[in-house]
């Protein structure tokens, strides 16, 4: 689709993270000593390849959006490595990894409190373009980001206006046009359509599908709706408290997931068929702190099928004919 | 056919702005019968929390019900009881739980307390032993693990999916006939989403309870409900069971939901999207609602209000084309 098609198969592997520990310290105390930690990501490999979309799915607290904020330094990880097209990029100064901010871009859950009230559209979009040089001239500039808003479905006339004469749905495109301006390789989409009414995150799924068709662009999707992961991704990670506990294409994941936490989950989506009504809830209990994780697999105190080693030992990953999994039980 | 447990008949809620007055919710007609579970669903900005809050006369200022709404609750007219009469009605024969648990408890008392406290206000004749009793009795029946243990927690001590079952318990410790739930899992992880769905479902059956579901969540209407009112720009688009909702919507707004919606159990091509934004109250199309954005919408949907289309077995939509399907056939 692209001229750079030819020199990097679609497979290739675009970011590589093994082994990325990101811990918040816990201080207490008048001295605020560390008097532990939380262990926000615990240990997480990931290999998303070009033109793909992957998942990270979990629930609240389970550390899937430290994942993407570790990936793009804005919270220095503790330990790990993250490769960009094979560069190592955590060892890089901060000057030195200014430049990749325009491959690695983001767009947040909350489009309101992601733009400064006090900038037009047309600066908001404008601002990495302008950090970049990608374009000089005030001119050049403001056709460029009309350019960008038609790309996103939005009014160019509409460049002058402020951030809160814009519906949700409208500002989260604004934030996509900001991200697309630099003309990124990577999004990294935290709860991109969250907060938005399913009509409205209708219309921003398709637009981000179009883009990625049209541009190539990988995409990061951080999420905790599952529906949405069957619509939209190629590959999935499930996260639980720091770990990914199962990893595997789309398909395979809904079709035959492998680790108790994932059919739980899996289990717990209500469905609009009117066939299927009675959910049957596989798990029961809320997710423990991640300051204070259970032992073993953090899962066990939770899991239907726990064994009394699933307590003591951290199970290893197993590899599936199709991904991954993190559980003593055996592949089927 | 017996007497509903809640009659809305032209239910309107709106705000003063100079001397217009902009609808919020619009000509509202709803029952609901006892034991009945009645979802009401919409995006937001719809009116269906307005809506719930005008039942419990809760709407907040400047907001007020229009002049001419009447909702009547088993016989008697709730918009015209005196401020004493009504408090005594809330948490006892109409009690609500709210989306977000942590800001609808008190930090600074135990749990428990909050649940008798309800129990005092309603009850005098209950002894402080009693009431505890009956709390923690209630606890367990929720689902809170070490129930007696619990009763003294504060709300920051527990989870928040036990924080909604202590909601639920002070809604339900009463015992009303009619339970309004807003948004009750949408704070909710899913797996304790479905923890807390299963537990209403249960709760319902025992006690008899009516639920008026608000929501804008339509597997969790599938999950609970028995019939669906589908709200649009404050007024109902469609009311119907819950089956034929879901499988034989006729109004294009209910079909445009169920066509935006991601499915979990099978992977489809393209979502079909509703194109533009849902109108501001007091702007937009004065016929139907939905028009600008409609794809079937025609020459009478900008200014005519759409008329109520009975299509049999308590389905009706309001919708002009459809109104013309069913005299065409």
């Amino acid at each position: 689709m692209t001229e750079s098609a030819g020199t990097a198969p679609d497979h290739a592997p675009l970011l590589e993270v093994e082994g990325l520990k990101t811990w918040f310290p816990i201080r207490s105390g008048i001295f605020r000593k560390t008097t532990g930690h939380v262990r926000a990501v615990d240990g997480v490999d990931l290999t998303i390849r070009a033109g793909e979309t992957f998942a990270l799915v979990g629930e609240s607290g389970c550390g899937k959006t430290t994942v993407g904020r570790s990936i793009l330094r804005l919270v220095e990880p503790d330990a790990g490595v993250v490769r960009y097209q094979g560069q190592e990029i955590l060892d890089l100064a901060r000057t030195a990894f200014h430049p990749l901010r325009q491959d690695l871009q983001i767009i947040m859950q909350d489009p309101a409190s992601a733009l400064d009230p006090r900038m037009t559209v047309r600066d908001a979009i404008a601002e990495g373009i302008e950090s970049f040089n990608l374009v000089s001239g005030y001119q050049a500039i403001t056709d460029r980001v009309a350019e960008l808003m038609q790309l996103v479905s939005l009014d160019p006339d509409a460049m002058g206006r402020y951030p809160h004469e814009f519906s949700g749905g409208q500002r989260q495109r604004i934030c996509i046009a900001r991200a697309l301006a630099v003309d990124p390789k990577l999004i990294i989409c935290d709860e991109a359509v969250s907060a938005l009414d399913v009509s409205i995150q209708a219309q921003i799924l398709n637009l981000l599908r179009r883009l990625q068709r049209e541009r190539g662009l990988t995409y990061l999707f951080i999420t905790h709706d599952l529906s949405v992961v069957r619509y939209f991704a190629d590959e999935v990670a499930v996260m639980y408290l720091g770990r990914i506990v199962e990893q595997g294409s789309t398909e395979r994941i809904f079709a035959a997931p492998h680790h108790p936490y994932t059919k739980a989950l899996l289990s717990a989506v209500p469905s609009i068929d009117p066939d299927r009504r009675g959910l049957r809830p596989k798990v029961l209990g809320d997710v423990p702190s991640p300051s204070n994780p259970p032992s073993g697999c953090h899962y066990h105190p939770r899991c239907p099928v726990a064994m009394p080693q699933c307590a003591r030992e951290l199970p290893p990953v197993r590899q599936l004919s199709d991904g991954t999994s993190r559980c003593f039980l055996e592949a089927e | 056919m017996t007497r509903p447990l809640l009659e809305i008949s032209r239910l309107g809620v709106e705000v003063p702005i100079h001397d217009r007055r902009i609808p919020i919710v619009e000509d509202l007609s709803l029952m609901i019968s006892a034991g009945e579970v009645l979802a009401l669903v919409g995006e937001s900005g719809c009116g269906k929390s307005m809506t719930a809050l005008a039942i419990m006369r809760l709407v907040p200022k400047p907001l007020r019900i229009a002049s001419g709404s009447e909702i009547t609750f088993d016989g008697r007219p709730l918009l015209e009881l005196s401020v004493p009469e009504m408090r005594a009605m809330r948490g006892d024969s109409i009690s609500m739980i709210f989306q977000d648990p942590m800001s609808s408890l008190n930090p600074v008392r135990t749990v428990g307390d909050q649940v008798t406290e309800v129990i005092a206000l309603h009850d005098h004749r209950v002894s402080r032993a009693e009431a505890r009793k009956r709390t923690i009795a209630l606890f367990e029946r929720t689902g809170i693990p070490e129930p007696a243990a619990r009763y003294d927690a504060y709300p920051h001590q527990l989870s928040g999916g036990l924080k909604q079952r202590v909601m639920i318990a002070m809604a339900l410790i009463m015992q009303p006939r009619l339970l309004i739930a807003d948004e009750p899992t949408t704070a909710l992880d899913v797996t304790v989403q479905a923890q807390i769905l299963e537990l209403l479902r249960e709760l319902q059956r025992e006690f008899q309870t009516a639920i008026l579901l608000i929501t804008h969540d339509l597997g969790v209407v599938n999950e609970l409900a028995d019939r669906v009112a589908v709200m649009y720009g404050g007024r109902i688009a469609e009311e119907a069971e819950r089956v034929d909702l879901l499988t034989t919507s006729r109004h294009p707004y209910t079909k445009g939901l169920l066509a935006s919606i991601p499915h979990v159990d099978r992977r489809h091509a393209d979502l079909t999207e509703i194109p533009g934004v849902v109108p501001v109250p007091g702007e937009g199309p004065m016929g139907c609602r939905f028009a600008t954005r409609c794809p079937i919408a025609f020459a009478p949907c900008q200014d005519e209000r759409p008329p109520a289309v009975d299509l049999g077995s308590n389905h009706c939509a309001w919708c002009h084309a459809v109104a013309k399907e069913v005299a065409a056939s």
